[in-house]
């Protein structure tokens, strides 16, 4: 008797936003579906058949700049006004400038591998320079424990070494 | 042949360094290849790896093709995907976006100036678009100022848009232009040529004396030199170089220079 009279919450309730936690997969999907259905029977099409967008491999350009490649449209001769001078030179090697760029990449002197090789020394050796001094020679210590474990199989040593460095208490 | 031209085009490569007049029609390599080789040859150009065409001023798209607006000589560049355009001969300054001009100011409007660039439409300059301006610190331009700028907004319907500060905010070179020197105004062409890369008649003026030179694509030029002569010299020289060839420059220049 109790579950015939089991009341069912409306649809616009269970909707709300407080409601969706309770509900399991299945209403949620239902209540999802019914939702899009009425968003798209509000809305209204035109029924007229897809633009076909070609795509055109033109583009328009109403400007001679891109064409002409033209140079920067202030000059100034034998140091008559060096400010523009120096706008000339930087404005002009612009476009220049990808070229060199380009170049660099084809003769470089020390090839990608050296590099590698380089860095490789250096990381340890400027690593070193950021850090203070008592955790460089915790990475000291570190790898000289390394060593001794590699030489002695144990790490009994380990101990007494850090035993060394602690703080004693002064007994009363 | 022009009756063929009009109705079926002339290969734009045929063309290159030709007269053009508008209303032909240039045809691009992947359009005339499909009546001879058919569709297949086509597909394997159109799936190339091929750059962009940039279709330059004086020509339109049209279909595959490209219609002529203009006349005058048809130029091309390769690289990329190629470009094309026309090399034409007039005085009328049409607004482009990006183009630097040198411009009059005819009015001060609240908060914009009024640009005469010698377009159809005065430019409009915004108080707020100068390096270093903000609402307190307005740059100083009077009526009259020839201001040094470039186009934000150009098209046939608006009205033009100018900007004396660069993307990053800095002026390079851009805004008021001095207060003495000479303005004059010379075809659009002979400006293109002028601002060309290695440009002769520049690298023979250069070596004359000290001098400042502005080029606006609108076709004005400002030039300043140490005395009036020597700025009128140069005035003179650049606006004769449009009827001059190369040995009558160099001819008019030694006489110059030996003076």
């Amino acid at each position: 008797m109790a579950g015939e009279v089991k009341t069912k919450l409306s649809k616009n309730l269970l909707r709300m936003k407080f409601m969706q936690r309770g509900l399991d997969s299945q209403t949620k999907k239902q209540l999802e579906e019914e939702e899009k259905k009425i968003i798209s029977e509000e809305h209204w099409y035109l029924d007229v058949p897809d633009l076909k967008e070609k795509e055109s491999c033109i583009i328009e350009e109403r400007s001679f700049l891109r064409c002409e490649d033209l140079v920067y449209g202030r000059m100034s001769f034998k140091g008559f006004n060096p400010e523009i001078e120096k706008l000339m030179i930087q404005m002009n090697s612009k476009c220049k400038e990808e070229k060199i760029e380009e170049d660099d990449k084809m003769e470089a002197d020390v090839s990608d591998e050296e590099m590698a090789r380089r860095y490789e020394t250096l990381v340890g050796t400027i690593g070193k320079k950021f850090l203070r001094k008592r955790d460089q020679r915790v990475l000291k210590d570190d790898d000289e424990d390394e060593d001794d474990e590699v030489e002695e199989g144990n790490s009994n040593t380990r101990p007494c070494k850090r035993a060394k460095k602690m703080f004693l208490k002064p007994q009363d | 042949m022009a009756a063929m031209a009009m109705e079926r085009g002339t290969a734009a490569e045929a063309l290159v360094g030709q007269v053009v007049l508008p209303g032909d029609l240039l045809l691009l390599p992947a359009h005339y290849d499909e009546d001879a080789e058919g569709e297949r040859l086509r597909l394997s150009a159109g799936t190339a790896p091929q750059g962009r065409l940039l279709c330059g001023p004086g020509l339109r798209r049209s279909g595959a093709g490209l219609l002529v607006t203009k006349c005058g000589l048809l130029r091309h560049r390769p690289g990329g995907g190629g470009a094309y355009w026309v090399d034409s001969q007039q005085k009328r300054y049409v607004p482009v976006k990006g183009d630097h001009v040198i411009g009059i100011v005819t009015a001060k409007a609240g908060d914009v100036f009024r640009l005469d660039v010698g377009g159809s439409e005065p430019a409009s300059l915004s108080y707020l678009a100068f390096e270093g301006a903000t609402k307190r610190n307005r740059p100083n331009v009077q009526v009259g100022d020839l201001i040094y700028g470039q186009f934000v907004v150009a098209n046939k319907d608006m009205e033009p848009e100018m900007v004396c500060i660069d993307s990053s905010g800095k002026s390079s070179g851009m805004g008021i232009i001095g207060q003495d020197g000479f303005l004059f105004k010379v075809s659009l062409g002979l400006i293109r040529k002028l601002l060309a890369p290695k440009c002769e008649i520049i690298q023979e003026l250069s070596q004359l004396y000290p001098f400042e030179l502005v080029l606006g694509m609108n076709g004005r030029i400002w030039v300043k030199a140490k005395t009036v002569q020597q700025t009128l010299i140069i005035v003179n020289i650049l606006e004769a170089c449009e009827y001059m060839t190369a040995e009558q420059r160099k001819q008019a220049l030694a006489k110059l220079s030996g003076n």
